[in-house]
């Protein structure tokens, strides 16, 4: 580096303020993930089972959340399926491939 | 009734013993007290930092099963005649600690004393958990480092769970963050995370700072608590946590490590 190269060097997150922002990530998921209770990792891998049955969907796509509230508590299962298939072909609805057929 | 204190933090080798043991002799010096318990069973290490080691007949375990008396097993400081310490067994593992054996325990010494700290082992295990179980306060020793830090978290949930406190639904346990090792030339150099990140991260108020210095391994190797040496930093560090924790304001100060006079630092600077 040149003399007075520090008057001209970038600024770079030093390497405390990464492992901050790592941390905060981090943790983030680990409080939610501990947050609900014992069994919502086993429903979360059950569901993913259940799905991957008709659709393709990837391990970490399959999102649980549950909320209580003082009056409701919600489950929320938020499942990201791949982008459709291309244009040409007949697109199902997506989801309604789920559903048993009515006869 | 006493106060029982337990000194956690996940992550091993961050200070609980070397914590426990300042705490401990700093209660006692400010006339309260105070018993010192070590939980970990099979790597008794309390001990030694407290320069006991060889007063031990009794253990706390032997205390549980019955084959001694509570009073049997304590020892009293030779410094200081506020201070016992109850140590564990060297040769026993965790199983033999039981809910119902730590709770008599407990219950019998918060009677007598002031403050019963109690000195967890590393992890999250059956040690672990019997530690913080019966706890009114915690002290989370915590490194600015990303294990220990994100360690402390899992504990922090553990504390207002897992807790007796939490499950019968009563206050929950009080935690204090204790920062050790800490550089602040290194944070200086952005090479450290800030008392303030840490802080931000785990959102539990501040106990103390302990500056990374040399005399808490001199301590060590006199089994004498760190905070009997009340012209070092880190001494001076413990003091103010034990104040802290005794609920005087003191104002924060994050001291330098010891031995680096003002010759040695501006030689420091200029390197």
């Amino acid at each position: 580096m040149s003399l007075f190269g520090f008057l001209r060097r970038p600024k770079t997150a030093s390497s405390a303020e990464t492992a901050k922002e790592r941390l905060q990530i981090l943790l983030a998921h680990e409080r939610q993930d501990r947050s609900g209770p014992e069994y919502l990792p086993l429903l979360q891998k059950d569901i993913l089972a259940a799905v991957k049955k008709y659709v393709q969907v990837a391990n970490d796509k399959v999102q649980i959340k549950l909320q209580r509230g003082a009056e409701v508590s919600t489950l929320e299962i938020d499942i990201e399926l791949a982008a459709p298939p291309p244009v040409g072909l007949a697109p199902l609805p997506r989801h309604r491939s789920l559903l048993p057929r009515a006869t | 009734m006493a106060k029982i204190i337990v000194i956690t933090s996940g992550k091993g080798g961050v200070g609980k013993t070397t914590t426990t043991a300042a705490l401990g002799a700093g209660l006692a010096m400010r006339g309260k007290k105070t018993v010192v318990i070590d939980f970990d069973v099979g790597l008794r290490n309390l001990d030694m930092i407290m320069g006991c080691e060889r007063r031990v007949v009794f253990d706390f375990i032997n205390v549980i099963q019955g084959d001694a008396r509570l009073n049997q097993a304590l020892i009293k400081d030779r410094r200081l005649e506020n201070l016992s310490i109850l140590p564990t067994s060297q040769t026993r593992d965790k199983d033999a600690l039981t809910h119902q054996g730590v709770e008599k325990v407990l219950e019998e010494l918060r009677n007598d004393f002031d403050y019963v700290i109690c000195d967890s082992p590393a992890g999250i295990e059956r040690g672990a958990h019997l530690a913080m179980y019966y706890a009114d306060e915690a002290v989370v020793v915590t490194n600015p480092e990303v294990s220990s830090v994100r360690d402390s978290d899992r504990v922090l949930g553990l504390l207002s769970s897992k807790t007796r406190r939490a499950e019968k639904g009563e206050d929950a346990v009080k935690a204090h963050l204790l920062l050790t090792r800490y550089d602040p030339a290194r944070v200086a150099k952005g090479d450290m995370m800030k008392v303030e990140d840490v802080l931000e991260i785990l959102s539990i108020p501040l106990l103390g700072i302990i500056p990374e210095s040399p005399t808490v391994l001199k301590a060590s190797n006199l089994g004498s608590p760190v905070v009997f040496d009340e012209q070092s930093n880190a001494g001076r560090a413990y003091g103010d946590s034990v104040s802290r924790l005794m609920g005087e304001q003191i104002e924060m100060r994050a001291l330098g490590p010891d031995r680096r006079g003002l010759f040695q630092r501006l030689r420091w600077r200029t390197a």
